[in-house]
């Protein structure tokens, strides 16, 4: 920490590259509903928008969308302008460059190992998508990738948000991004059981039966507050904490009653300076697996008691992207935190009768205030959880760890802040059930 | 093959990896500075031309190739 006293940390840029929509207005019109049918793959991408023909040709498609989230997130936040030696990136993955390894696997069988591309290692490495970014951008601080299965996204965020407040950087690029639809992936997952046979996301529904396999990018631009104040810059939200704990339990299986996540989104509104009361909102995993829902729901009923505040879950429109999921709904929150806005849980009829939330779902709702809490658990027992809330530019009384103000605890951070290019625009219609 | 011809054939496999006008693969160009090609490029090339030839070249044989000229020699003188 500076002499000074904790640094915040603001989102200042948002880019994000998902199946429902490229860029935030068609994202956050997408994560609206109604779901889309079939793969959720993003077929509107187009390489050339972002990469000349032959940096295509060397960047696997999770690089691809690293970098097209990242230029999105830097256009949008304006003229950053921070010392390149304190900028840096940290971004999330799961698997990183699955299909050309898989590409290439196919090349050493039916051609030999003579012909195995030299960029096979440059595009497959996991930390080539935030290799890529740096780069691009020449932000030459640290330059990290977090590779926790499902959990990599939102564990970056936090992540590169702890960079900003120990005072190393005053920039970073942080997010995820995964393409891992590569037929050998899908099999993977397929066969362990853990996708949708039926092919329909619906979380926290009684018939849930398995995840359906996304693949995206999304990228925040994170800023010390005072200098994003500074330089003028909009401000969407605050990154007030974050959480990260392992079940230490089982592989794939999450713990008996969801304990690790229990943990830590309990140590997320710690770092955050909050209670239970505080947060407003949660955006869920969520992922539509029986197994997950159900855990995921007994560690929030226990944190926050019945109904507890609003949840949702995106995937039922994006499905599951794995290490960009996290990263792809810290933008859905940031935009909520914006927008006033909570997108509903699409493809959730019919509500599992084990599971007692109040859980958003039908039609958007008005979102009222106070912090949002982002969860997100992968394979390997990892839990991340993220705290984010709108940014009231004060400095405060309170003294949580990472940050100066604890203005989320009077349950409302207020109106939320529109921008002239996004007030209204997203033309979508809310409900307040209460 | 006559020389017209194999050079046509280089320079087809030239385009394709190193993405580069094929007005600009000619016998004085320089792979790093008039292609921008770095060493894997040239490597990802190579494996083209043993493909589209039908040879083998090996990596110590590359030490010193510079210019396109140098590498269709290599080719040439493996035909």
């Amino acid at each position: 920490m500076s002499p000074a006293g904790p640094r915040r940390v603001v989102v200042t840029g948002l880019g994000v590259v998902a199946c429902c929509g490229i860029g935030t207005n068609a994202f956050f019109e997408g994560i609206c509903g109604p779901a889309p049918e079939g793969e959720r793959r993003v077929t509107a991408f187009d390489p050339s928008q972002w990469f000349d023909l032959k940096a295509a040709r060397r960047a696997d498609r999770f690089q691809q969308f690293s970098v097209a989230a990242a230029q999105m997130a830097l256009d949008d936040a304006g003229d950053v302008g921070a010392d390149p030696a304190r900028a840096g990136v940290l971004l999330g993955t799961g698997v990183g460059g699955l299909e050309t390894l898989q590409q290439q696997i196919t090349v050493l069988v039916e051609k030999g190992p003579r012909r195995v591309s030299p960029y096979l290692v440059p595009m497959m490495m996991s930390n080539a998508g935030a290799a890529a970014v740096s780069m691009r951008f020449g932000w030459r601080g640290p330059c990290e990738t977090v590779v926790t299965a499902c959990a990599a996204g939102t564990q970056a965020i936090g992540a590169a948000a702890r960079v900003i407040a120990s005072g190393r950087c005053d920039a970073m690029i942080s997010g995820g991004a995964e393409a891992a639809m590569a037929e050998i992936g899908i099999a993977a997952f397929s066969n362990m059981t853990a996708l949708s046979s039926s092919g329909v996301s619906r979380p926290f529904d009684r018939r849930r039966d398995g995840f359906v396999i996304a693949e995206g990018g999304a990228a925040l631009v994170l800023e010390e507050s005072e200098r994003a104040i500074a330089r003028g810059a909009h401000i969407y939200a605050e990154v007030l904490g974050s959480g990260s704990t392992a079940d230490a339990y089982h592989i794939t299986a999450p713990a008996p009653g969801g304990s690790g996540a229990l943990s830590c989104m309990e140590l997320a509104l710690e770092d955050a300076g909050l209670t239970p009361a505080d947060v407003g909102h949660i955006n869920a995993h969520g992922t539509s697996t029986p197994l997950n829902d159900l855990a995921e729901a007994e560690a929030i009923e226990k944190l926050f008691g019945t109904a507890g505040p609003p949840v949702t879950s995106i995937k039922g429109v994006t499905g599951h992207s794995l290490g960009a999921a996290g990263a792809i709904e810290a933008v859905a929150v940031a935009l909520t935190i914006e927008r006033g806005i909570i997108p509903p849980t699409v493809g959730l009829e019919e509500l599992d009768p084990d599971i007692h939330l109040d859980i958003v779902t039908g039609v958007p709702r008005a979102f009222k205030g106070g912090a949002v809490l982002s969860n997100s658990f992968g394979f390997g027992g990892h839990n991340g959880s993220l705290v984010l809330a709108g940014f009231d530019g004060s400095g405060g009384s309170g003294t949580p760890r990472h940050r100066a103000s604890n203005s989320g605890s009077s349950g409302g951070s207020g109106t939320p802040r529109h921008r002239a290019s996004n007030s209204g625009s997203s033309g979508v219609p809310t409900s307040d059930p209460s | 093959m006559d020389n017209e011809a194999a050079f046509d054939k280089f320079k087809t496999c030239a385009v394709e990896v190193l993405q580069v006008p094929a007005e600009k693969i000619t016998l004085g160009a320089r792979f790093s500075d008039d292609l921008e090609a770095d060493s894997l490029e040239v490597v990802e090339l190579v494996m083209a031309l043993e493909e589209a030839f039908d040879i083998t070249v090996e990596e110590t044989e590359l030490e010193g190739v510079e210019t396109v000229g140098q590498a269709f020699e290599l080719v040439t003188s493996k035909i």
